[in-house]
């Protein structure tokens, strides 16, 4: 590919190197030393630095064992996995209806529902939590995992339709036409042509709200209410806030809760960026 | 007939959607506003005190906003910070490392390197931030580097101290955000139509030049849609005050979104909590409107 870079042409291409492999290293260095200290043994974590793994290269998988047995940890894994998948097919499911309906169905008052949606987007989630409480409450669904559900789904669901819509909108006409024409109902050009043909996007979409699901503090925090159904970001909090933590803990335990969404980014790393790029606000 | 079933249906489509939207979204707003109004202790406040939760907010609550000695403090002027660094922060290195990165051979592993931060947790982020900021300048990696460059400079607390603990916080949210503001940027900056470019540099304009006078100016849109992304998730701010410092030291590193969670959840005191969520929505509603005003011109543009 032909540089387009006005540095390019400059004497300054080495600088530029240089630059770049300095920047990459400042964004890697943290999180490099988080995997690294979670190989350490509890002692060398408290007394020296993971630089120092050179003078001193001990490592141990201790930390790993301890957090997966100590502090209900295991179960707040699970507790994560219980609580994202659901939170990531029903807001599709439920986006994907709204998202068909706004691209190719024409109704009164579309574009001003579509715009209020859009608004959303902006809106933050603390302006609903308390009065949502006070919903689940008097439905009693306070501390059951539907409970957070519904509330991922529907704090997904501006950003999800959003993305669909957009994307159904560039589906070519013709296909919905011949299909009509034939007899086919709404739904069943729904199921059997747009999303089929909308795979990519599916996928963008529920990589985004897979991993930011998973990633949620304060939803959790705030809608579960229940030591028992917390997920790893609350176990992991709740260690940070003790008195005199346990580093060794929070460092493997950090990273198992990473494990899973830089599995998903570097498998699938092309979808995630889409995805995410698409309309960049949410929470 | 056929035109009233036709509506029917697809009205029938949403209406999952917009059940769950109106329950979870606009109707708790409404009513958020509403207990804003309202006063005392416990989930169900039941005192009308009209507007003053918001008079007392911005004249007596000093972790709120306290005007009165300079430098001016409090969770708003903390805000405003964030709105101002972690905006132009996460928007100059995104920039940077686009324009710099672009067309080298290193431009894919750069890329993933700075993007990998947006993938983790703020509560995963904490916890490297806390290992990196540590005060023990044998444990903490930016005291150590400090230490070894500088041997008579003594460790700082920057989570501790309440003239540096900011700039920390904002420092891990510029790392977090990044990422997105470069994958934005570097996409737009390729599709630069390079003859333009070309053509710039056979008129004898230096790389400075065309940098400043013909890529930025193209830039421009994309520039704006980084910079109200940002501005909307500084003032959102909550999760990495709440994990790196819960708001110390004594609340000197409180955001708006912050104080709310306190007052709220903390300190139960429900509708002085609201006051401040509504609060938050005041710089965030004219930006509702840029972004529905952006969608409608990409709309009347197709």
């Amino acid at each position: 590919m032909k540089s387009i870079d006005p540095a390019a042409r400059t004497p300054g291409q080495l600088v530029r190197s240089i630059l770049v492999i300095l920047l990459a290293v400042a964004w890697l260095v943290p999180t490099l030393g988080l995997l690294i200290t979670s190989f350490r043994p509890q002692a060398d974590i408290a007394t020296s630095g993971w630089w120092r793994i050179l003078a001193a290269p001990r490592f141990t998988l201790d930390n790993y064992a301890g957090v997966l047995t100590a502090r209900h940890f295991f179960m707040n894994f699970i507790n994560s996995f219980i609580i994202t998948v659901p939170s990531t097919i029903l807001p599709i499911v439920i986006a994907a209806l709204a998202a068909y309906s706004f691209a190719w169905l024409h109704f009164r008052g579309r574009n001003l529902v579509f715009l209020i949606i859009v608004a959303l987007l902006v809106l933050p989630l603390q302006e609903t939590w308390v009065p949502v409480l006070r919903m689940h409450s008097r439905l009693g669904l306070t501390g059951h995992f539907l409970a957070i559900w519904l509330a991922h789904t529907a704090y997904g669901l501006p950003f999800a339709i959003f993305l669909l819509r957009n994307f159904f909108a560039e589906l070519p006409r013709e296909l919905f036409e011949a299909s009509k024409v034939d007899g086919v109902t709404e739904y069943g050009i729904f199921r059997s042509i747009v999303l089929p043909l909308s795979v990519p996007a599916l996928a963008s979409l529920g990589i985004f709200q897979f991993v930011w699901v998973w990633n949620d503090l304060m939803n959790a925090l705030v809608l579960l209410q229940d030591l028992k159904k917390f997920p790893l970001t609350v176990a992991i909090q709740s260690l940070l806030g003790s008195y005199g933590s346990e580093w060794n803990l929070l460092a493997s335990g950090a990273f198992i809760s990473m494990s899973i969404p830089l599995l998903v980014f570097f498998l699938l790393q092309r979808y995630f960026v889409q995805g995410l790029t698409a309309g960049a606000v949410k929470g | 007939m056929k035109e009233r079933g036709a509506q029917l249906r697809a009205w029938l489509f949403i209406l999952p959607a917009l059940v769950l939207l109106a329950a979870y979204l606009v109707y708790p707003t409404i009513q958020t506003f509403r207990m804003s109004l309202f006063g005392g202790a416990g989930f169900n406040p039941t005192r009308f005190v009209g507007l003053r939760n918001y008079l007392q907010l911005l004249t007596h609550d000093s972790l709120f906003l306290k005007i009165t000695r300079w430098p001016p403090s409090g969770a708003l002027v903390n805000n405003i910070l964030w709105l101002i660094l972690f905006s132009g922060g996460t928007l100059v290195f995104g920039l940077l490392i686009a324009v710099i990165a672009n067309g080298t051979r290193l431009e894919r592993i750069v890329k993933s390197a700075v993007f990998l931060p947006m993938v983790i947790s703020a509560t995963a982020a904490a916890v490297i931030a806390r290992f990196l900021f540590s005060p023990d300048a044998s444990v903490g990696l930016l005291n150590a580097i400090l230490k070894g460059l500088f041997p008579g400079f003594t460790p700082v607390a920057w989570l501790g101290t309440s003239e540096v603990v900011n700039f920390a916080l904002i420092a891990t949210g510029v790392w977090i955000w990044t990422g997105l503001s470069m994958t934005v940027l570097s996409a737009a900056y390729k599709s630069i139509d390079t003859q333009i470019l070309e053509a710039a540099r056979v008129d004898g304009a230096s790389p400075w030049m065309t940098f400043w006078r013909i890529s930025l100016p193209i830039l421009a849109q994309p520039i704006s849609f980084v910079a109200i992304t940002m501005i909307i998730n500084s003032l959102k701010m909550i999760d990495l005050v709440l994990v790196m410092t819960v708001g110390g030291p004594a609340g000197t590193s409180r955001v708006i979104g912050f104080s709310f969670y306190w007052e709220v959840f903390n300190n139960n005191l429900v509708g002085y909590g609201s006051a401040v969520a509504i609060l938050m929505l005041i710089p965030l509603a004219p930006l509702m409107v840029v972004q529905v005003r952006r969608i409608r011109r990409q709309e009347s543009g197709k």
